[in-house]
């Protein structure tokens, strides 16, 4: 187990290294410098100036000093400063994971709590109506963009209720905080409740031909021990493995919705600072999301072993 | 009879007293603001994104009249400089300062601060800034010294009029001399009615009143909130459910602003001349371009009401580098525009006239000229592209767009990386001086086609130098109608785009021929 560990741990750092090289060369190699911007907003280039602010930033140097500089900073808890605000990147990301972090965590308890269920229930009552209803659903809701339910969420709230509710200052308490994110939280979190839901299905149908389920049923065993504890568990690794996918997605990738909801998250901020090409914001924003990537893969893959014993065995 | 106009007359004189007392302290104004500003120095940007939500930090030595809606030159009122008096031979402009102002800070306001100021601006000296895009405004001035704490004294090299136009100007804040004018990107200080207390990136931005304004009783507001939604559609949504005041300035395009009140129709809404035109780049240095007479028949071909009509439902301006009239101040009569090619009515008989050219030049509808139209990658070029190639057509110009990243734009007008393309771009101040010194000098950076006639630049330099009105504005349409007709840049449209308010804002006066100036919001109140 430790040394699973440890060989999964060495591995989280070859990989964070590969990504650190990866979006250090991409940016580069991406037309346009973060002078060539500044200028964007004066409507003209003067090239002194510009060369300027190329050596004032250190864009002059190499490309290994500047990954080095970059990575040495890094490992020492010191993240630069962007190239735009002109502030420490800490400063400037810090506040934003929170708001990113508890809207996917709300959007992902959104959809697991009722991707599992539904999931389950379709599956033991297939092909009943109440199964193709929520099958239909469930397509429905992976159909849809998310700015385009975003905006319609929106427009329905604005002309039936006189309200908005989108991000408007941070919210005092933990109360007030749910309630400002459960919109965009359940609109985001549709999309990956129906693929969970769907996902459930397929999988519990699988689970419950198998031989050990009619074993358990001859037994007399009631149906809801059969289908909550022993179908379900064993339904369960794909349903895992995508939620984990969908927390890393979550993450990085919840830009339209933080855009329609105009909420200050981490993804919006990491589009805009690529716009800028703000280096030092981009490259240690993609870092961050590459650990929770790598890390909710592992504790996916620990989770294997805690839901199929099995796999612990045999690991 | 006698007596009821005299009735009439103490009503109304009652109703302006009243109007005049009933400004209301107090409230938060909340703006929406269309993206995230590149700083916070209004010096060293030209985007609107950046002036409107921190001009109110600020103050100026003179303003545009607060109630004018057109921005005039000889229409300037006292702000830091309380008055100021030229010398006989117009070279020597004196400004007696206001007394007893004081810094957000705390410091005094002296000459120095002005002194240090256009030594910023004219390039004597740096202060870390990044960029100063408008040095070439201050291409007459000498020198400015001080005279005792409270008097400051321009010296230009030649009579200039516009100047007062230019120092009114949302670009020319007067800033702190005893603070780097670097730190103003980040945390703005000023003697504004407005104090800064955050910028939060791409989130928004907030002010509060200075209560140690100098000008008494000003402003009314207690605070003023920016909030940064890049999504247009969002952004409606929340000015419909009353989240904000007011809309960010000509962010909404006529048909947008048309459909919003339609929706609520008790927002008041305004559509103003943005001083933003659209025009069309030839790049003189590139061959087969580098032939007059080609660029002379892509200026036939174009169609500006097409222009209008498709991007602006029809309310854009049609003129040429000044704005058009009757909003802006030194654009053509309608008699005069039809002199000058291009721009008649008869859009069929310009394109006969551009056909007839490039037939002369071997070109026809079987062998049309292969160009490529280089624009940025945003709706507002884009869209105007496509309607430009489509225009190059009816004189046997084939064009391809190809559309430029944000991020390169300006580098790749900068080398001159470019054979045609179009463009769409803002001038600050409505005045002559700035547009032709900025955008036709030879040598100008703004000067993306390298257009450079020594003989014209005499005559930018002589209006600059007159005093009479009329005779200055027929000498620059005749200077306009040469850069239509030399190709410098063919101007397509000036833009028209609208802002909002609900009717609770009061003291709102939004200029006509500029969205550049009036954001200083110290008149500004709430009812509610």
């Amino acid at each position: 187990m430790i040394d699973y560990l440890l060989r999964r741990l060495g591995l989280m750092v070859l990989t964070l290294f590969g990504v650190s090289v990866a979006i250090f060369l991409l940016l580069r190699i991406v037309p346009g410098d973060i002078a060539d911007i500044i200028f964007e907003s004066a409507g003209m280039v003067d090239p002194a100036e510009k060369q300027q602010i190329i050596h004032d930033l250190g864009l002059d140097q190499s490309l290994v000093m500047q990954y080095l500089h970059w990575i040495g900073g890094l490992l020492h808890g010191d993240l630069g400063y962007s190239y735009v605000s002109e502030k420490p990147v800490l400063q400037e990301i810090a506040p934003r994971i929170p708001i990113t972090a508890r809207l996917a965590a709300l959007a992902l308890a959104f959809a697991v709590a009722t991707g599992v269920p539904i999931g389950v229930i379709t599956a033991v009552r297939q092909n009943s109506g109440l199964d193709y209803l929520l099958r239909v659903f469930s397509l429905l809701a992976l159909s849809m963009p998310a700015f385009w339910l975003g905006l319609l969420v929106l427009m329905g709230f604005v002309n039936w209720f006189g309200l908005l509710p989108i991000y408007d200052k941070a919210p005092g308490t933990l109360g007030a905080w749910v309630l400002m994110m459960v919109v965009p939280a359940a609109t985001v979190g549709l999309r990956s409740s129906a693929l969970i839901m769907r996902l459930t299905r397929s999988s519990m149908l699988e689970v419950l031909r198998n031989d050990y389920i009619r074993t358990a049923r001859s037994k007399g065993m009631p149906e809801r021990t059969v289908t909550y504890t022993h179908a379900l568990r064993n339904a369960l690794l794909p349903v895992i493995t995508t939620i984990g996918i969908e927390t890393a997605f979550l993450f990085g990738g919840l830009v339209v919705t933080e855009t329609v909801f105009n909420i200050p998250g981490i993804a919006r901020f990491l589009v805009e600072a690529i716009r800028w090409r703000d280096y030092p914001m981009v490259q240690n924003l993609v870092m961050f999301i590459a650990v929770i990537v790598v890390t909710v893969n592992l504790l996916v893959d620990m989770a294997y072993m805690i839901v199929d014993p099995r796999i612990r065995l045999r690991g | 009879m006698t007596f009821s106009r005299l009735g009439l007359a103490v009503i109304l004189l009652l109703a302006t007293l009243g109007s005049a007392t009933a400004q209301k302290q107090g409230g938060t104004l909340r703006v929406t603001h269309r993206d995230n500003p590149p700083s916070a120095s209004p010096m060293e940007e030209s985007t609107i994104s950046t002036i409107m939500p921190f001009s109110a930090i600020f103050n100026n030595l003179v303003v545009f009249d607060p109630a004018s809606p057109q921005n005039r030159y000889d229409k300037v009122v006292p702000d830091l400089a309380k008055s100021w008096t030229f010398a006989p031979d117009g070279k020597t402009i004196t400004f007696t300062l206001q007394q007893g102002v004081k810094w957000h800070d705390g410091k005094p306001f002296t000459s120095a601060d002005v002194v240090c100021t256009f030594d910023l601006l004219t390039g004597k000296t740096n202060g870390h800034l990044r960029k100063n895009p408008h040095k070439t405004w201050w291409f007459n001035l000498a020198d400015v010294t001080a005279n005792g704490d409270y008097e400051v004294v321009f010296h230009l090299k030649a009579p200039q009029p516009s100047i007062m136009a230019m120092l009114a100007g949302g670009f020319t804040p007067i800033y702190p001399c005893h603070i780097q004018a670097s730190e103003q990107r980040t945390h703005p200080i000023g003697t504004g009615p407005f104090k800064f207390v955050e910028f939060k990136q791409n989130e928004g931005m907030k002010l509060v009143r200075n209560p140690d304004y100098w000008k008494p009783g000003k402003p009314y507001l207690d605070a003023i909130e920016f909030s940064i939604i890049p999504n247009r559609a969002t952004m409606l949504l929340a000015m419909q459910a009353g989240k904000f005041d007011l809309t960010f300035t000509s962010d909404l395009p006529p048909e947008v602003m048309k459909d919003l009140q339609s929706q609520v129709p008790q927002l008041q809404c305004e559509l103003q001349l943005t001083n933003t035109q659209g025009n069309l780049l030839v790049n003189r240095e590139r061959a087969p371009f580098d032939n007059a007479d080609i660029r002379r028949a892509m200026g036939l071909a174009i169609d500006r009401k097409a222009f209008s009509d498709i991007l602006g439902h029809g309310t854009f301006a049609i003129g040429g580098a000044n704005l058009a009239l009757p909003d802006g101040l030194w654009g053509w009569s309608e008699a005069y525009m039809e002199t000058v090619p291009g721009y008649s009515a008869n859009v069929e008989k310009s394109r006969e006239e551009g056909r007839k050219i490039m037939q002369a030049l071997g070109y026809g509808p079987d062998k049309m000229l292969p160009l490529k139209v280089t624009t940025r990658n945003i709706p507002d070029y884009r869209d105007a592209a496509v309607i430009l190639i489509d225009h190059l057509k009816s004189v046997y110009i084939q064009g391809e767009l190809e559309p430029i990243d944000t991020p390169v734009w300006y580098a790749r007008l900068a080398r001159k990386d470019f054979s045609v393309a179009m463009n769409v771009q803002g001038t600050g101040v409505d005045d002559p001086d700035v547009q032709y010194f900025e955008n036709f000098l030879c040598g100008s950076e703004r000067n993306y086609t390298s257009y450079c006639n020594a003989d014209l630049e005499k005559l930018f330099h002589q209006q600059s130098e007159m005093t009479d009105f009329q005779a200055r504005r027929q000498l620059v349409w005749d200077i306009d109608k040469k850069l239509q007709e030399d190709g410098a840049r063919p101007v397509i449209f000036h833009a028209r785009a609208g802002t909002c308010w609900w009717p609770r804002v009061h003291g709102l006066q939004i200029a006509r021929n500029t969205i550049y100036n009036h954001w200083r919001f110290e008149d500004v109140w709430l009812d509610q």
